[in-house]
């Protein structure tokens, strides 16, 4: 009865919760936005150094929450491996012994890695970008690492340190560098844009894919004689 | 109505499913995901809202894009912490171990009490 | 000048997490060494670049609001700015002697702790509400990962359940950010504030404001919302739970504050100023009577923390609907009161830390006889103290001086009752603290003697909340400051 009742307020909670959110949602609609700011954004993207404006908008116009969005992922990096054990890494249960995966992996890893190079290189102009690259980029690692391909850098040591934090600490150097040079913080000179960006977006991936990679290999795997996950507790 | 405020609209009954689910769900890893589900109903929300008019606007495309990364981001540490939690104590959720309690505490219940 | 300040604060602090995590923890401690000495004249800096000319808006990579990231540098920004520098600075330095260097993990203390510190930078100087998210997750993670570090089970308990809290609380908060977008199409805060003011208020934004509350009220960890506050600052080593308790919660209600004063007169109503006042009434009571039933010293601060908090929420009822002069005595009340609970709650949770290390027990009753080996760590435990309990000449009392005389001038006398039975309740965990430590039929006659700097440090901050109370009138001065709109760059 009292589980019942538990559910029945909060289905009445929830619903009360759509109500108000889709009828802020229907009143907003009902009138224009005063701001414009697609055709802001298009006036002032030729100055920007990119020609999509997505990557515009996260590498040049809000760089910074762009920057301290890498930190956040740095952050959960550095959380994810002082959970790491070493030991995890050579733990033989994580390798799949399983023939197909393995014959697979051979097709996809270098598909997966030029997907990447691709993805990296149309952030441009077209969807794709820094994020979208170092996902597959972290994707294939983990294929790897299921197929048992050993995978000697993602140890807490000093290269998987230096590899986390590579991506940022360019990203802040470019910041700063920017300031040096006379203008604001993040304000590309408008020669050097392109590239920047350029360089960012190919360390950032490294980074991402290193990160997310990272995370995947702390997580502490389960022993056998361990009960299965939902019989315990 | 146009298509893009039914994404919205989608994001509200994404919102508030996974509100309940975070809520009610006690299993840790079943509430990560109803937190994803939050998640994915407010960058719907947001992406939908914004370009009602029919035209694209990239700026909250972009937030989204920061969104997802942090969220992604909260959501691997928390697996690596559900991960390790469990391996330590064998519990999928966040009820206080009571069997575990009227042994004499364990030396790693007050860490802080050894002298560094 | 104004160039090198604002590198200074928002982004040497990266740079610092940087390099600490490529080193080890005794090489990262002589690097924040130097960075915290960085960041104090920094941070001094720029209090006196605002002090003398006026707060001004900094705009990042040169792009104006709404098509870039605008930073707000006003007298209460840089007034929190050199709260931190203080706060943090001693809560590393207690860490760098505190922390056992041979413990592998612990030298993923060093980067998290300058995230940390960045994040708390960005969330004072934001006037982005997208960037204030960002810069609250920064916060979030940093802070669960201090938690968790070391990964023990309790450990891990508490920073699943804080990381789950804060997750939830700050998509409430990006729902709120997206609908205020939806509605307006820019995301500074200064702009749409402008537009409010100068248009008719549209309907169904007030939702927008409630969620956006809501999410920033469970983050600071408002009744009833704070479940999972104590355990987290409980567990947490004490130079950690010294940081969450004085500065990281502080980072979300400082955005549900400047949110209110900008938006609240135009999207808050009399009805939830006073909800909102009425639950951090709840929470001081509430809290302060849990503090004083619990058995560990650290959750008797902890749960301290939450009485504490319920104060800051105050600002919402007496700040609504009324005159300007009450407004900002409230508003000066407040700050006064973040700033002395931030400083005094600092210095209790490093000094339980030093007497926790110091008998080998997180119990309270097992601090008897402590007074005679410990008393300096204990004195300054007192010290702040008398500061949380709001006793003259303490800048807790000057805080709640303010905020007594704000709710007289503004008829709403029933907050006079939290405010004294909150006085008076924290004096009764204070004092039963206290009560153990002079116990003396103790037969226990060892006890480990911290290092001298870990006793001075937590003094240093109760005598500076102690001080507060004298030196209010200069600090609320810069406090209040307005603005110059214009003075970019």
């Amino acid at each position: 009865m009292m589980r019942f009742l538990g559910v029945a307020i909060m289905v009445a909670i929830c619903l009360a919760f759509a109500g108000g959110l889709a009828l802020t949602v229907w009143q907003i609609a009902g009138t224009p936005a005063p701001v414009n700011l697609p055709h802001l954004l298009a006036e002032n993207l030729d100055a920007s150094g990119v020609d999509h404006p997505i990557t515009a908008v996260l590498l040049n116009f809000r760089s910074y929450d762009t920057l301290l969005e890498i930190g956040v992922l740095v952050i959960a990096g550095i959380a994810g491996i002082s959970m790491a054990k070493t030991t995890s890494l050579e733990d033989p249960d994580l390798r799949t012994s399983d023939s197909l995966l393995y014959a697979l992996q051979r097709w996809f890893v270098p598909l997966m890695l030029v997907l990447a190079g691709y993805l990296l290189w149309a952030g441009s102009d077209r969807p794709g970008g820094a994020f979208q690259a170092g996902a597959v980029l972290a994707a294939s690692g983990v294929m790897m690492r299921l197929g048992g391909i050993p995978m000697d850098f993602l140890r807490p040591g000093m290269l998987l340190r230096f590899g986390l934090a590579l991506g940022f600490s360019v990203f802040l150097l470019v910041a700063v560098a920017s300031a040096l040079a006379g203008s604001a913080f993040l304000a590309y000179p408008e020669a050097f844009a392109k590239p920047l960006i350029l360089i960012i977006e190919v360390v950032l991936t490294f980074s991402i894919a290193m990160v997310l990679l990272a995370l995947f290999v702390s997580a502490p795997v389960n022993r056998t004689e361990e009960p299965e996950e939902g019989e315990a507790g | 109505m146009t298509p893009s405020l039914l994404y919205a609209f989608a994001g509200v009954a994404l919102c508030s499913i996974g509100l309940f689910g975070f809520v009610r769900i006690r299993h840790l890893l079943r509430k990560l995901m109803a937190f994803n589900l939050i998640g994915s109903g407010v960058f719907l929300l947001m992406v939908g809202l914004a370009q009602r008019g029919g035209q694209p606007d990239p700026v909250p495309q972009a937030l989204v894009l920061t969104g997802i990364v942090v969220a992604i981001a909260a959501t691997a540490l928390a697996v690596v912490l559900i991960r390790r939690y469990y391996h330590l104590s064998g519990q999928t959720t966040l009820a206080e171990p009571r069997a575990k309690r009227a042994k004499p505490p364990a030396p790693t219940a007050n860490r802080e009490g050894s002298p560094e | 000048m104004t160039l090198g300040l604002m590198a200074g604060l928002l982004f040497t602090p990266l740079a610092w997490a940087v390099l600490t995590l490529l080193v080890d923890f005794r090489k990262g401690r002589v690097v924040t060494w130097l960075g915290m000495a960085v960041q104090m004249l920094v941070s001094l800096g720029l209090w006196a670049v605002v002090a003398s000319d006026g707060g001004f808006l900094y705009l990042l990579g040169g792009w104006q609001a709404p098509l870039g990231i605008e930073l707000r540098v006003d007298g209460l920004a840089v007034t929190f700015v050199l709260l931190t520098a203080v706060v943090a600075a001693a809560c590393g330095w207690h860490a760098s002697i505190y922390l056992d260097p041979d413990k592998a993990w612990h030298r993923y203390f060093w980067p998290l702790f300058w995230f940390l510190w960045a994040g708390l930078n960005a969330v004072w100087l934001g006037g982005d509400l997208f960037n204030l998210y960002v810069g609250l997750e920064l916060i979030s993670l940093a802070a669960v990962g201090l938690v968790a570090l070391g990964g023990q089970a309790d450990a891990l308990r508490a920073a699943i359940r804080y990381l789950m809290a804060a997750l939830l609380g700050s998509l409430a908060y990006l729902l709120g950010v997206a609908l205020i977008y939806g509605q307006f199409g820019t995301l500074s805060l200064a702009g749409v504030t402008a537009l409010l003011n100068s248009a008719e208020v549209p309907a169904g934004l007030s939702f927008a404001l409630v969620l956006m509350l809501l999410g920033l009220a469970l983050k600071t960890a408002l009744f009833p919302m704070h479940g999972w506050l104590p355990p987290a600052h409980g567990i947490a080593k004490s130079p950690v739970s010294a940081l969450l308790s004085a500065l990281v919660v502080k980072a979300s209600f400082y955005i549900a504050a400047r949110l209110w004063l900008d938006l609240g007169g135009h999207l808050g109503s009399y009805a939830l100023a006073q909800l909102i006042g009425a639950l951090g009434g709840i929470a001081v009571i509430w809290g302060s009577w849990l503090a004083f039933r619990q058995v560990k010293l650290k959750q008797v601060v902890a749960y301290s923390s939450v009485a504490q908090i319920g104060y800051l929420f105050l600002l919402f009822p007496l700040t609504w609907g009324v005159s300007d002069a009450i407004s900002l005595q409230a508003q000066q009340g407040i700050t006064l009161q973040v700033i002395s609970h931030a400083l005094a709650k600092a210095a209790m949770f490093l000094s339980a830390g030093n007497l926790i290390m110091s008998v080998g027990s997180n119990r309270v009753d097992a601090l008897a006889g402590v007074s005679r080996f410990l008393p300096f760590s204990l004195f300054s435990f007192g010290l702040a103290g008398v500061s949380l309990m709001g006793l003259p000449p303490t800048g807790g009392f000057a805080a709640k001086w303010l905020l007594l005389q704000a709710s007289l001038a503004s008829g709403q006398w029933w907050w006079l009752g939290v405010l004294l039975a909150g006085g008076l309740l924290s004096a009764a965990y204070v004092f039963r603290v206290y009560q153990a430590s002079f116990i003396d039929d103790t037969d226990i006659d060892h006890f480990f003697h911290p290092s001298r700097s870990l006793e001075v440090i937590p003094m240093i901050l109760a005598l500076l909340s102690l001080g507060l109370g004298l030196m209010a009138e200069p600090v609320l001065s810069v406090m209040s400051l307005p603005f110059e709109a214009g003075r970019g760059q």
